[in-house]
């Protein structure tokens, strides 16, 4: 274990300490899991934007909400609400599905 | 079944890539199957004390449990990772000429070694949290029995296959050449699980994306392609990344090259300096006194 071992582990160690950025006022959005399907399955947003969507599982399974459009991916279990922030994003469709659900649970979000 | 089958088969794929190139980069090392067995144990076994507690894990830190959690895991990973490639620098030309003998030099890498154990059980414990979660909600709606009976073993089958097939191409590598090969390979893994780290600490608002998407190549191979999720593992690759995850797979990867470079020249000064006579002997004696 020499010093140049430590500088590299500390180093890595020193990206974790990033500077926080505050949530403050930004648009906030809500999406519920019914039936293994996102309510609304729609959803808009304002481009350029960085904004927060709430995600409510109602079912008894647990879901992911996910999207490899706008790059995002987190566990929901069930009966719980995560938030997920989101953009800023250009204008344009961006797909999401729930990825234990794909077949049933998918929804577009709109950014305009 | 084929949906059980391909989740599942997603999941094990990226752990087994992972486990893969530290399996090829900890080759000729002693008891390596016990260790990389161990690991992959471990995994299991975190995995679903990490799925049971997936709810409290989520709520934890105003919310951000999740991506806390996942950002810690990544980035312990690359720091082993980071450790493992300075420590092979100085002694990765010892491993290849005692291929067949183990040294007390191999041995005494072992620390290194139980470094990649957890890197192994890193791997294992997040992406099987998500196939235990996937399959108790399977389970529990009440998917049929002979789905996830010949599902799971299907995708499990699938994506250990695609492990041993990297290994065994990886093993075509000359000797010579192999080790380096591996490092590099444990490098680009580093930067790139440093940048998905980056992801969640930027989905969580903790840090500021520096650009949503820079580019986007989803047209080219998308993330969800498997050839795209194999990339996203081995070298970090995103259709569309951050900025932040840019910088994030930048930093990490100039710190281990520069990690790997410092060792190596360290290691063939100490050589040099065995092989010549010495030279004055007053910078050890000041470095001696100012130790006092």
């Amino acid at each position: 274990m020499t010093r140049k071992h430590w500088a590299v582990g500390l180093t890595l160690l020193g990206l974790l300490a990033g500077p926080t950025a505050q949530a403050g006022d930004m648009p906030e959005y809500e999406l519920v899991i019914r039936n293994q399907q996102f309510v609304p399955s729609t959803l808009k947003a304002p481009a350029n934007t960085k904004f927060k969507v709430r995600v409510t599982n109602e079912d008894r399974t647990p879901a992911e909400f996910e999207s490899s459009d706008f790059n995002r991916e987190k566990i929901v279990t069930p009966g719980n609400t995560v938030t997920v922030f989101i953009g800023p994003l250009d204008k344009g469709q961006y797909r999401f599905f729930d990825d234990f659900h794909q077949d049933t649970a998918r929804g577009v979000l709109i950014v305009e | 079944m084929l949906g059980v089958a391909l989740l599942v088969f997603r999941e094990v794929l990226e752990a087994a890539l992972i486990v893969t190139v530290v399996a090829a980069a900890t080759r000729g090392v002693a008891r390596r199957g016990t260790f990389v067995g161990g690991g992959i144990a471990l995994g299991v076994i975190g995995a679903i004390v990490v799925a049971v507690f997936a709810g409290a894990i989520g709520e934890a830190v105003g919310g951000s449990g999740q991506e806390l959690f996942n950002a810690s895991v990544l980035l312990a990973a690359v720091v082993m990772i980071g450790w493992h490639v300075t420590w092979m620098s100085s002694h990765g030309k010892e491993m290849v000429r005692h291929m067949q003998q183990v040294t007390d030099e191999v041995k005494a890498g072992s620390s290194s070694v139980a470094m990649l154990l957890a890197v192994v059980a890193l791997a294992v414990l997040r992406e099987g949290s998500e196939i235990v979660l996937f399959l108790y909600g399977m389970a529990a709606s009440g998917a049929g029995q002979v789905d996830l009976l010949t599902g799971v073993p299907l995708g499990l089958a699938g994506g250990v296959a695609v492990g041993f097939a990297l290994y065994f191409g990886l093993l075509r590598i000359p000797i010579r050449h192999f080790f380096t090969a591996t490092n590099w390979m444990l490098v680009l893994l580093a930067a790139g699980l440093s940048s998905t780290a980056a992801r969640f600490l930027i989905q969580a608002n903790w840090l500021p994306a520096l650009g949503n998407q820079l580019w986007d190549t989803s047209w080219l191979l998308s993330n969800r392609s498997l050839v795209g999720q194999a990339m996203h593992v081995l070298v970090g690759y995103e259709a569309h990344p951050a900025g932040m995850q840019l910088v994030f797979w930048m930093v990490t990867a100039a710190v281990l090259f520069i990690g790997m470079r410092l060792m190596t020249r360290h290691t063939t000064a100490r050589g040099g300096g065995r092989a010549r006579p010495r030279q004055a002997a007053s910078p050890e004696g000041s470095r001696a006194g100012r130790a006092t």
